[in-house]
């Protein structure tokens, strides 16, 4: 292939524009249109995972870095926005009968008398925003650092994401009297004031949270497609010879792991907002590695695929565990194996392989136009 | 948290708490051990290795039953019967998944995390389907029981000096299995290059199937070990995988002295600290400082000094 100047490659090629107006078309008319309240919500749930799987797509599918602990992100913006609705939910007059008015009740049960330090801020709306985004960043930055400056990569980084993420689980169950433990912080009421419950605010939220996820899908093609992406694909395919080309390829890695932080903040927060609870059951490792096979399924090159691959997921798992629950991790532990030994590059490698060369030939209706090799992705 | 032990009394308990953590210690060793030979030589991350585990633990639970139903008067030696058992099916399962499954996976390392993953999925719901959601436990024979009194204040449980001798003498077979053997030879030449290495004559495809086979065979045994410290369930092997991927990965991947001195140390620091604090902070204290250290010191403790 004939190398091309940087300034040659728009934004998006026409292909990734028509895929964008379908994942529109998709989210905001036929999927309110034919689905009942109930659904809708659901659905709506399933897209908070996908901004998780957009992140994997950046960090692991462009980047290289597979990270086991994208539950840890999910769940620290969850709980941030947890941890404010909660407060709204726990005013004097609400909480008269506790020994204590005005802390959570689960603080109550455990014999805390007083609010604790780091619940202060979340008080306010603003600083809440501003820490569902940041605390986990910032935790993604201060881990990415430590690990990345030491060269640590690959199968350790995994590891050692999971063994975090772990650890975050221990300590929300554990302590049961700041964080609610196991059940985690449940009976969400309002959001300054609006009730967060009734159907229409469950409509709302539900087209916000779409609006949130395409502006993260151009985010994040805005990164893959400028020369940073660039860099992130060849330190995936040669780290050494980016870091002798002069880059600090660490610098790389720790924007991308934080990138991919941030997103998943967002989802975790959209998924307070849309479900009413947050609980350590979305922190651990069982998630943290369910999110991966979401971006697995779905291509890990792909931002679009991503999201499909969150969906149809998730939608399996819906209905195989409503009607068949003994098959369901049957079902799950295949899908894992298939879509590593048959199709690593998913939902999007097949669209790519096989259907796209088979549309484009008949567009064309070329003679034997030859199967174009993969976009430079 | 010390200040209320006498001197005397702080190493007593030191040295309970020691004997008491000598299982844990077997399980994290031989569980280790099986994983510092397929993660630390073969480079596959198995997160089944917790599902072999249990499949070890099943095979004892269903010995302890059938000679206490057919074989009485054989009881008391069956649990030398069940580790044998666990160990060949344990290994078994673990050749039938290298020849299916791993082999496919050796350039992409990442990519057997997840088909492990969805593997030990598939392992804990097969162990539902056929052994039920309760958890089982299994009956120790007399001998087994009871403990020894060292001093006043010292007990040693005698079960857990069985399985440390379980473990001394599988850890050295394993050593001279590794170090001093052909086959073991052919296992390192296979690990650090895998086409020169059937170059020469290797069959690599043998070599791989075997020491997967090994490595899976030793979790069965932890398997058969774990039964004394826990009861049995589908799901309890997945608790055990973390701690010992950062026991491997603290040890340093490639060295096997090093796999069981952090087994040591993350066992025992556990232990302990369980006796002053409440069994979650205890873990996570540990966890957190293994992952601390390993920020610090990401070759893990022992290591050749490689550069990366």
């Amino acid at each position: 292939m004939k190398p091309k100047a940087l300034n040659d490659n728009p934004f998006m090629k026409p292909v990734e524009w028509a895929s964008l107006a379908l994942l529109c078309v998709l989210i905001f008319g036929l999927l309110p249109l034919a689905l009942d309240g109930f659904r809708l919500n659901l659905v709506g749930k399933y897209l908070t995972y996908a901004f998780v799987a957009l992140g994997l797509v950046i960090c692991w599918g462009t980047c290289g870095i597979l990270s086991l602990g994208q539950g840890v992100f999910f769940g620290l913006g969850g709980y941030c926005m947890a941890m404010y609705l909660k407060l709204e939910a726990s005013s004097v007059e609400n909480t008269k009968i506790q020994s204590t008015p005005g802390i959570p009740d689960f603080m109550d049960w455990n014999q805390i008398t007083a609010l604790p330090w780091f619940w202060k801020p979340f008080h306010s709306l603003p600083l809440t925003l501003i820490a569902v985004v940041l605390v986990p960043t910032l935790f993604a930055f201060i881990v990415g650092a430590a690990m990345f400056k030491r060269r640590v990569g690959g199968t350790y980084f995994a590891i050692i994401t999971q063994a975090i993420a772990a650890i975050l689980t221990i300590l929300i169950v554990g302590q049961q009297g700041y964080t609610g433990g196991i059940n985690g912080i449940t009976d969400l009421r309002t959001l300054h004031g609006w009730d967060i419950r009734t159907d229409t605010a469950k409509t709302i939220l539900y087209f916000v949270n779409g609006g949130l996820l395409v502006a993260c899908v151009l985010v994040a093609q805005f990164v893959k497609r400028s020369k940073l992406g660039r860099i992130l694909v060849a330190m995936r395919d040669k780290e050494d010879r980016v870091r002798f080309s002069g880059y600090g390829v660490a610098s790389f890695k720790i924007f991308a792991f934080c990138l991919a932080a941030a997103f998943a903040a967002i989802g975790g927060a959209m998924f307070t907002l849309q479900v009413g609870f947050m609980s350590p059951s979305f922190v651990g490792i069982v998630p943290s590695i369910e999110m991966v096979i979401y971006a697995a399924v779905g291509g890990r090159l792909s931002l679009f695929g991503a999201i499909y691959g969150t969906l149809l997921v998730n939608w399996a798992k819906t209905t195989f565990s409503e009607s068949f629950p003994e098959l369901w991790l049957f079902g799950l532990g295949a899908l894992f194996i298939a879509v590593v030994l048959a199709f690593p590059d998913g939902l999007a490698g097949i669209w790519r392989q096989h259907v796209e060369p088979r549309l484009t030939r008949r567009a064309k209706a070329a003679p034997a136009a030859l199967p174009q090799g993969a976009p430079a992705e | 948290m010390f200040g209320e032990y006498s001197l005397g009394d702080l190493g007593a308990i030191f040295a309970m708490q020691g004997f008491a953590g000598l299982i844990l210690f077997s399980v994290y060793v031989l569980m280790a051990l099986g994983l510092a030979i397929i993660f630390g030589q073969m480079g596959v991350i198995n997160m089944a290795h917790g599902e072999f585990m249990i499949l070890g633990a099943y095979m004892t639970y269903l010995c302890s039953g059938f000679f206490q139903a057919h074989l009485p008067a054989l009881f008391p030696a069956y649990f030398f019967v069940a580790m044998a058992l666990a160990f060949v099916a344990a290994g078994a399962l673990g050749m039938l998944v290298e020849w299916g499954l791993i082999r496919h996976l050796y350039k992409r390392p990442l990519d057997t995390l997840l088909a492990t993953w969805g593997l030990s999925l598939i392992l804990q719901q097969a162990y539902r389907s056929i052994f039920g959601a309760r958890e089982v436990g299994v009956e120790l024979p007399s001998w087994m029981m009871g403990s020894v009194q060292a001093t006043d204040a010292i007990e040693i449980p005698i079960n857990g000096l069985f399985v440390m001798a379980v473990t001394v003498l599988i850890t050295l077979v394993v050593a001279g299995l590794l170090f001093a053997s052909r086959y073991g030879k052919q296992v390192r030449a296979v690990m650090q290059n895998r086409v020169m290495a059937g170059a020469v004559g290797i069959d690599t495809g043998r070599v791989d199937c075997l020491t997967f086979g090994l490595g899976c065979g030793i979790a069965g045994i932890a398997g058969s070990a774990f039964t004394m410290i826990g009861s049995t369930g589908p799901t309890s092997g997945q608790l055990y995988i973390v701690d010992t991927f950062l026991i491997v990965v603290f040890g340093g991947a490639a060295s096997l002295m090093g796999t069981i001195a952090s087994a040591f140390s993350i066992s025992q620091t556990q232990s302990t600290l369980e006796f002053f604090l409440s069994g979650s902070t205890a873990k996570v204290i540990t966890l957190l400082a293994v992952v601390g250290i390993l920020m610090l010191r990401p070759q893990g403790l022992f290591t050749l000094k490689v550069r990366r």
